[in-house]
């Protein structure tokens, strides 16, 4: 028996990956098929789900109403995600960018605590982390009592700030939340650069502007690319921190799904606007990666 | 100065150490490199020639000196504005461009027009037997055809100078043995001066005009290769240079520029010693292998006898190693020139060995 499962390689295989396939067809496949199954179907009266197919819930999410109207409400939503998402990722980039490349130049004795130290706002939970942008950001927040407090000594009239619960609020929690997603593929494909490139480019007469340009920047977009997936579709699908710091203002196709399933009691529909920003958020994924490569060969180098 | 491409001048560098010691990489070298010279800098791993070359490129500054360039003192001028291009050892090739993207590169820097740019890759990929390679990538290519790259690319730049840091030691030896010739070659054919780091004397003495050995940071000697070779000036070059024997002793009477030496191990031979020497004093004498000889017909002033230890057939040569009555052993080589010259001795035999005054040099340090 054991010596059969030694030679038989491809059974090897099955067995290291059983446990993993196991999970990921009873806990994503088959939801997911049922996902796509509920978005076609209907609600009785009481909540229930009739598997009755109808192409409705996708109409409605368009913004056809069900009298021939239209209405743009969850176009809308959807467009607002999309933007937050886009917002949230390019603002993720331009601060991480720079400190992934001071700490993969750093020395390496000071490599391993600078990416620790990134590391660390991890391990308090998410929602406290964002609760705590609360704190800062509502009108009698941290922030707003401090500016009070400069205006006080400086003898300025200061109205506070009403920045909690904003669309603004939410864009601040999420840039904060997926920095570490960032910086960490960014390190990482920066780190692998050969200093010699660094010195060839210099010889052959680039500046350090140059340099970035033309061999730091195209040889990290495998970094960037790894970092802008693992950003922008958490972050295009979530519904926690704009629960937490958009208040009742901002509504995400997070907010939709979830509200669809627990307080509307309509699966069909919420299934419907999941499919949606599947579908989306795949072919921007797609799109993406086509466009800037995953880079294999680069890594290689 | 005019004809000095690169001067050193009591250039030193020191760098902190990992324990925070100071380690000195380069103490107090003064080089001059001719224009159209193919200068080797030589010497074992750490000995500072590395650092030395990375001075002229402009990658590390001197801690004290100061680096010429056609009689420029470089100060502290980056790498991008010196008139100098670099054949890095691991090649440094952009693995994101093309062949033709890294070619056309330093060009691109120096705002050259596109036509001429074009032109002037092809003409550089041609001259390293390259042609048409613009579109692939340097992954696509054998470590050879990427050296020859790394090549097209600094030199298709025109630079007054190009340093090569041990450029083929990730060949091949029989794939090395060509590039040597190819390099040497190419160098004459495009006229610019070459400074080139290797750790093996055989790659520096096949291509070099001029060789200047190093050891822990200093310059030991500045030469031809036949200089250096015939006439060492410390007992590393002559043992780093080549295959060499030593006798120790101290100089008894002189005559000229011949000393007689008495030796340690008993008996004395005459030497040649350029430099003056004091008498009494302690030294070696260093002889070549070949030039010794064990023959019955080679005739010469000195001779020592022995046992042979062992007998070495290599090709083109026989060597034997012969014991002498100290117990030192000599390394002889006699040219198979004739079939049977390996056939002079055999161990255990009881030899003479003969050698000229000429051969032998005294070294006092």
């Amino acid at each position: 028996m054991l010596q059969k499962l030694r030679e038989n390689r491809p059974l090897q295989g099955t067995l290291l990956m059983l446990p993993t396939l196991l999970v990921m067809v009873f806990l994503l496949v088959i939801p997911l098929l049922m996902t796509v199954v509920t978005s076609f179907g209907q609600r009785d009266p009481d909540g229930n789900v009739i598997y009755a197919f109808t192409l409705e819930n996708y109409w409605r999410l368009l913004g056809f109403t069900a009298d021939g109207g239209w209405d743009s409400l969850y176009l809308n939503i959807l467009l607002r995600s999309l933007t937050l998402a886009v917002q949230t990722t390019v603002l993720v980039i331009l601060m991480a960018y720079p400190l992934a490349y001071f700490i993969a130049r750093a020395a390496s004795k000071y490599r391993t605590l600078l990416l620790f130290l990134v590391l660390v706002p991890m391990w308090t939970n998410f929602v406290i982390r964002i609760y705590a942008w609360v704190m800062i950001l509502r009108s009698q927040g941290v922030l707003n009592s401090t500016l009070a407090m400069v205006a006080g000594l400086l003898h300025v009239p200061f109205q506070p700030l009403d920045m909690y619960p904003s669309q603004g609020a939410v864009l601040i929690g999420m840039v904060y939340e997926f920095l570490p997603f960032m910086i960490l593929p960014i390190f990482t494909s920066l780190e692998k650069i050969e200093p010699s490139l660094y010195e060839a480019s210099a010889d052959l007469g680039a500046n350090a502007w140059r340099t970035l340009l033309r061999v730091t920047i195209p040889l990290s977009m495998p970094g960037v690319v790894a970092g802008t997936i693992l950003t922008f579709v958490p972050v295009i699908g979530t519904f926690v921190v704009s629960d937490i710091l958009g208040g009742k203002q901002v509504i995400l196709v997070g907010n939709l799904v979830q509200r669809q399933f627990l307080d509307a009691r309509n699966p069909p529909f919420g299934s419907a606007a999941s499919v949606i920003l599947l579908v989306m958020t795949l072919a921007l994924t797609l799109y993406y990666t086509r466009r800037f490569g995953l880079g294999e060969e680069i890594a290689a180098g | 100065m005019a004809d000095i491409a690169v001067a050193l001048q009591h250039v030193s560098k020191r760098f902190p150490g990992p324990a925070g010691e100071t380690v000195t990489a380069v103490k107090d070298v003064s080089l001059q490199i001719q224009d159209g010279e193919f200068f080797a800098l030589l010497g074992p791993s750490g000995c500072g020639k590395t650092t030395s070359l990375r001075m002229i490129a402009g990658f590390e500054l001197p801690t004290e000196g100061e680096v010429y360039i056609h009689g420029r003192a470089m100060g502290k001028t980056p790498p991008y504005q010196r008139p100098v291009n670099t054949v890095f050892q691991s090649y440094a090739l952009f693995p994101h461009m093309t062949i033709g993207e890294n070619v056309a590169f330093g060009l691109q820097m120096k705002k050259v027009d596109k036509r001429e740019t074009a032109q002037r890759v092809k003409q550089a990929l041609e001259m390293v037997r390259l042609p048409g390679y613009e579109k692939r990538k340097p992954k696509q290519l054998s470590g050879g055809q990427q050296q020859r790259v790394a090549l097209a690319r600094a030199l298709v730049n025109r630079p007054e100078v190009l340093l090569l840091d041990e450029p083929l030691g990730a060949l091949d030896l029989k794939l090395r043995k060509e590039m040597q010739l190819e390099l040497k070659k190419l160098q004459r054919e495009v006229g610019i001066t070459f400074v080139f780091v290797t750790h093996d004397q055989e790659e520096a003495l096949t291509m070099s005009d001029r060789i200047a050995v190093m050891s822990q940071g200093v310059a030991l000697q500045v030469g031809t290769a036949n200089a250096i070779y015939e006439h060492p000036n410390c007992k590393f070059v002559a043992d780093f240079i080549g295959d060499t024997n030593f006798l120790e002793g101290t100089i008894g009477e002189k005559e000229g520029d011949k000393v007689r030496v008495e030796l340690l191990g008993g008996g004395s031979v005459w030497a040649t010693a350029p430099q003056p020497l004091t008498r009494g004093a302690a030294i070696s004498v260093t002889v070549r292998p070949e030039k010794m000889h064990i023959r019955a017909d080679a005739t010469a002033v000195n001779e020592l006898s022995g046992r042979v230890a062992n007998v070495v057939y290599i090709g083109t040569d026989t060597q034997y190693g012969v014991v002498l009555p100290g117990g030192q052993e000599m390394r002889v080589r006699e040219q198979n020139s004739a079939a049977d010259s390996r056939f002079l001795a055999t161990e255990g035999d009881a030899v003479t060995i003969r050698f000229a005054p000429e051969a032998a040099r005294v070294l006092t340090e």
